[in-house]
């Protein structure tokens, strides 16, 4: 057997084990692929009812300013960020990215303007990186913390706002990507509307020592199942979104990531603070200029799945090479096969027929708009 | 004769004929399937060599040729209907029907109580 015995436990490891859950290693971490229903199931429920989710290997990351000031910490967290940090309303999420000098993407991120500080969460594989980046950064104004007694649960899709509502919380009047503290059942959360799936959802911060009662509470419900990471990957890939370390890495710019809209405009030529952020130089000039490779979303024309490291061509022969698959799988909402990958930008047009390399066999795809399935985000 | 392999595929063997599948242990380990690919009738395999695939939502597995032989029929219902493997997968969910290069090979491999013993 495989020693395992070095792999870290969520708050929650025990009560996985206990809901029958497949562990496998991931990022470090000890964590459920998949519980008894399987992805299949798991993923069809969050889509129906509600699905929750535990997410605490994440990096919960707070920054405080030293003057007291939160704009003085979105001013220093936008030298590592192409994103428009000082705009971000009180009680407000949006997505970020953190960029390397050539432009590369080191992790993505959510970034919540707190009041009087900023919140954080990164991927787990990225979050010790992230923490030394953010000291580097922004220490000299700001004090850093990397949260290590807090948990992460995300509740998702189109019951969750009620079973949260009947719980607990009244969260009926946060908009999508909104952040509150909360009191559930006695314990104070840090609540945002956001999620990983395309559906509408929360993402709940527990402290550590409550995180099994908040959950198992949670669970209770008759809309809610436990989703394991089996399911939360074809649910990303079916709302087209990113997979650090698989879609972006310090390999792949923000343009070539289809990720401007992640740049608002005050961060690009010509806005109020643009640039100024790590690979500014490259990333402005991929605005102007375009980008020689752009992430599309790829729908398979057969039943055949057409996985991630599968090689694109613009002939079903193989003989002229056209990108690569980067995510694949099978869509159960979809009820078919999906992919995502860069392509040659000439060859990035919506409708552009490729084939993929499977097994010997060139199978066609289409180059499709994501997300595959409509959002449901309550804006 | 039903006989077993390492690779948790089942065999019921007639005479030069093997019927081949793959476990209810394998089954439940890969989950709900979601595609399956078979070989054409027709097409010779060696001992060891991918015969087949099968795909979950996570992930695609090979599925392997237990013995040297010919396939002589596929199971078209389980390519239309993958889910078909994971609710009957030691009956009507076997995958094709190899003739046998060398019938006697059969008795190498596992028997029922080898193969419970194997997956514990």
């Amino acid at each position: 057997m495989e020693d395992l015995s070095h792999l870290k436990h969520t708050p929650l490891h025990a009560l996985h084990l206990s809901l029958g859950a497949r562990m496998v290693p991931f990022a470090g971490y000890d964590m459920p692929v998949q519980y008894p229903e399987g992805v299949l199931k798991e993923h069809l429920h969050t889509r129906a009812a509600a699905g929750l989710f535990d997410v605490s290997h994440m990096g919960q990351i707070v920054i405080r300013p030293k003057s007291g000031r939160v704009e003085d910490a979105a001013l220093a967290l936008e030298r590592l960020v192409p994103v428009d940090v000082l705009g971000l309303a009180e009680d407000r999420q949006r997505y970020g990215l953190f960029t390397n000098a050539e432009g590369g993407i080191l992790d993505d991120l959510m970034i919540a303007n707190r009041g009087d500080h900023l919140f954080l969460v990164v991927n787990a594989a990225c979050k010790d990186a992230d923490f030394a980046h953010l000291k580097r950064g922004v220490g000299d104004t700001c004090e850093v913390t990397l949260l290590d007694d807090r948990a992460l649960l995300a509740l998702q899709g189109p019951r969750a706002e009620a079973v949260l509502g009947e719980l607990w919380a009244d969260v009926a009047s946060m908009r999508f990507m909104d952040v509150t503290e909360a009191d559930l059942h006695d314990v104070s959360c840090i609540i945002s509307r956001s999620g990983y799936t395309g559906e509408d959802g929360f993402e709940i911060s527990v402290p550590a020592a409550s995180a099994v009662d908040v959950a198992q509470r949670l669970l209770e419900h008759p809309d809610v199942m436990p989703i394991g990471l089996g399911a939360r990957d074809s649910l990303r890939l079916e709302a087209g979104l990113c997979l650090y370390g698989n879609d972006i890495d310090t390999g792949t710019t923000p343009v070539e990531a289809s990720l401007e809209w992640a740049i608002q405009k005050s961060r690009r030529s010509g806005g109020t603070r643009a640039g100024g952020f790590p690979g500014a130089d490259r990333i402005l000039a991929e605005f102007a200029d375009g980008v020689s490779r752009r992430r599309v979303g790829l729908k398979p024309e057969g039943r055949a799945p057409v996985r991630g490291g599968a090689k694109l061509f613009i002939d079903a022969e193989g003989k002229q090479a056209a990108g690569t698959v980067t995510s694949g799988g099978f869509g159960p909402s979809v009820d078919g096969p999906i992919a995502m990958g860069y392509v040659d930008a000439e060859h990035a047009e919506n409708g552009t027929r490729l084939f993929a390399e499977v097994r010997g066999k060139y199978l066609p795809l289409t180059v499709s708009a994501l997300p595959f399935v409509k959002q449901t985000y309550k804006r | 004769m039903l006989k077993f392999t390492e690779e948790h595929e089942w065999l019921k063997i007639d005479g030069d004929i093997a019927t081949i599948g793959i476990t209810e242990h394998a089954a439940s380990q890969l989950g709900d399937l979601v595609f399956v690919e078979l070989p054409e009738a027709g097409a010779a395999f060696s001992k060891g060599a991918s015969a087949a695939t099968v795909e979950s939502v996570k992930a695609a597995s090979d599925v392997y040729c237990p013995l040297d032989g010919e396939v002589v029929e596929v199971n078209q219902a389980i390519v239309d209907d993958p889910s078909l493997v994971n609710s009957d997968p030691q009956g009507a969910a076997w995958f094709f029907k190899l003739k046998l290069s060398d019938p006697s090979s059969a008795n190498a491999l596992l028997d029922e109580a080898a193969y419970k013993e194997l997956i514990g």
